[in-house]
């Protein structure tokens, strides 16, 4: 029963180090997410193990792991006081019958170790009912100040394995702050990790600043600002901190910005007498050219994840409406039909799908649809729910819920693709303007 | 003369007195007159604005148009309220103005930024139809990012669909 551990070899810049890549093995144990499930998959983690100085940090990390897990809505956690026994050891065998009385049909063990200010968190996986295990067990380590990341990484190999899925909560999002009263918000940028922790500010509210949007490398960060008293694109470099001003065409606007999967680009909306067209920019250069040309509002393009097509928000029908176009500009053909008005479009990761804002009937949704328009879904429904962002492997939508009246305001909430499994994100204030980051390194 | 007339005329009809004794403030500058707070008004005594102020512009002028759900074409209501907006900058050329357009909060972010610039835009054109110099004129938009009304109701919502154009001394660019 005894497997090897693949031994971490710590990089001296990265603050983590993962053992090995992520191999989503077939084993017979497999949630499918796009079945809408509606029960969710019992598993177990039996108690960690302290392999030495692990204090506090044990039992967060197994907290963390669950909590990971539980938030996607697939799986459902069999709690401690029903389990029959744990194993003696990290290494020791697993008793399967006793984790099978209790139908954990997961069981994930593990152990934390703390040594030179580094802690090192162990996991394996087992399906119980087949009485083995499901992959290799792994190791990884961070610094103890990221423990999260550790424990992330080790609930992202479960997720994976369980799934099928590419992982995701190792990552970051880039978001807006908001407070003060409805008619005079104040609005700073942040980023935090995923599930609301780690919070660090970019920015401070002195001026407003709107809906953030990362680079594909998570290193760079694109926003608008009224600093200067009229909406102009930043780019930030996250780690720095440095900001420079984008355009600066005067008596113009430029707001709406996204980078290219390959980061070279930016795509925006500039406003000139009036009226707003898709422009495209050089990251290096800053040159800029026109991607549509049109008297009616062209804007929120999103590259698809190729590179090779642009889907936008335009509305030359009447109404606004998606289109999609070549990433070169050019004519555009029209894939939302439905009643109402449509924005905010952003291209899946996996390219598989659009998510969009739907205004109808007095009411907003999150939906998805397929990029030619097909299978549209709306996955929520409020006063006012707004900009959607995908989770790295495009299976969670993020996005803003605002309520009405005098003291509204929007909170985070996430979504996966099903919409069954609505929650919101545990950032504790009024926020808005998500963007999901990259998975991390 | 006959355009100070009617511009008394008008404070009349909104209930403002002008200080006539302010007349020899420097132009442009608000009465800063010790006792406008109200709690030690002379007894009979109002007190007013310049009309060569800013906030003569925003109160006896009008500074606000506002407009019909996504739309940016202008009401004959609208054009009553600029074609004296563009009286007055035509008579106060030592003003500039920056013409904010604004959106409700039914609407994405962005496109909201986009139609608030429509507005600032229909404003502007219709000013300098009107005589008012290009230069002087500059536009933001700020979506639904400022709202004038708080509530959620078409009511609120009707307010805050609109453009504001604030005067400031300055000759612009």
């Amino acid at each position: 029963m005894l497997r090897k551990l693949l031994v971490t070899s710590v990089l001296s810049l990265a603050a983590l180090g993962v053992a090995a890549p992520a191999i989503a093995q077939d084993g017979p144990l497999r949630i499918e997410i796009t079945d809408g499930v509606i029960e969710p998959m019992p598993f177990a983690i039996a108690a960690f193990h302290d392999e030495g100085g692990a204090g506090e940090l044990l039992g967060q990390v197994q907290r963390l792991i669950a909590a990971d897990l539980t938030g996607t809505g697939l799986f459902r956690e069999i709690p401690a006081s029903a389990h029959i026994s744990r194993p003696a050891g990290f290494d020791a065998p697993v008793a399967y019958e006793d984790w099978k009385a209790v139908n954990a049909q997961a069981l994930v063990t593990g152990a934390v170790r703390v040594e030179g200010g580094k802690v090192i968190v162990k996991f394996r996986l087992f399906d119980v009912f087949a009485g083995q295990p499901l992959g290799d067990g792994m190791q990884f380590d961070a610094s103890t100040g990221n423990w999260r990341r550790a424990a992330h990484k080790a609930a992202d190999q479960v997720y994976s394995r369980l799934t099928g899925e590419s992982p995701y909560f190792d990552s970051r999002v880039a978001f807006v702050a908001e407070s003060g009263p409805k008619d005079a918000r104040r609005k700073r940028i942040g980023v935090m990790d995923y599930d609301g922790a780690n919070i660090r500010w970019l920015t401070d509210d002195s001026s407003l600043v709107l809906a953030p949007r990362f680079s594909p490398d998570g290193n760079r960060l694109l926003y608008t600002s009224f600093a200067s008293g009229f909406p102009r694109i930043m780019m930030m470099d996250v780690n720095s901190m440095q900001t420079r001003t984008l355009s600066e065409q005067q008596g113009t606007m430029s707001f709406s910005p996204r980078f290219s999967p390959d980061g070279r680009w930016i795509v925006y909306s500039l406003e000139q007498s009036g009226n707003t067209d898709i422009y495209q920019m050089d990251a290096q250069t800053g040159a800029q050219r026109a991607l549509t040309n049109s008297p009616s509002i062209e804007t929120s393009p999103s590259y698809s994840p190729d590179g090779s097509q642009i889907v936008f928000e335009s509305d030359r029908s009447g109404t606004p409406q998606l289109y999609v176009m070549s990433a070169g500009g050019g004519e555009a053909r029209r894939i939302s039909f439905g009643e109402g008005r449509y924005g905010t479009p952003v291209w899946s990761p996996r390219g598989d799908m659009i998510a969009f804002t739907r205004q109808v009937g007095g009411r907003f949704h999150i939906g998805v649809m397929r990029t030619d328009g097909s299978e549209e879904k709306m996955l929520t429904e409020s006063f006012l729910d707004e900009g959607p962002t995908w989770a790295p492997n495009g299976r969670v939508i993020m996005f803003m819920r605002t309520t009405p009246g005098d003291d509204g305001q929007s909170r985070l909430h996430s979504v996966d693709i099903t919409g069954r499994n609505m929650r919101p994100v545990d950032f504790n204030g009024a926020a808005s303007d998500p963007d999901w980051g990259p998975l991390l390194p | 003369m006959g355009m100070a007339m009617k511009q008394m005329m008008k404070l009349a009809a909104l209930g403002v007195v002008v200080a006539l004794g302010a007349c020899s403030k420097p132009q442009g500058a608000m009465v800063n007159d010790p006792y406008a707070s109200g709690q030690g008004a002379y007894d009979g005594v109002g007190v007013g604005t310049l009309p060569g102020s800013a906030e003569y512009f925003r109160t006896a002028v009008g500074d606000t148009v506002n407009f019909q759900l996504d739309q940016s074409t202008l009401s004959s209501e609208a054009r009553g309220i600029l074609a004296r907006q563009a009286q007055w900058m035509n008579a106060n050329p030592n003003f500039s103005a920056v013409i904010e357009g604004h959106a409700d909060e039914q609407g994405t972010r962005e496109y909201n930024l986009a139609l608030g610039a429509r507005r600032a835009s229909s404003v502007q054109e219709y000013l300098i139809s009107q005589g008012v110099g290009a230069g002087r004129l500059r536009t933001v938009s700020y979506g639904k990012e400022r709202p004038l009304a708080v509530c959620s109701t078409e009511e609120c919502f009707t307010r805050n669909r609109r453009g504001v154009t604030v005067v400031a001394p300055g000759v612009g660019s």
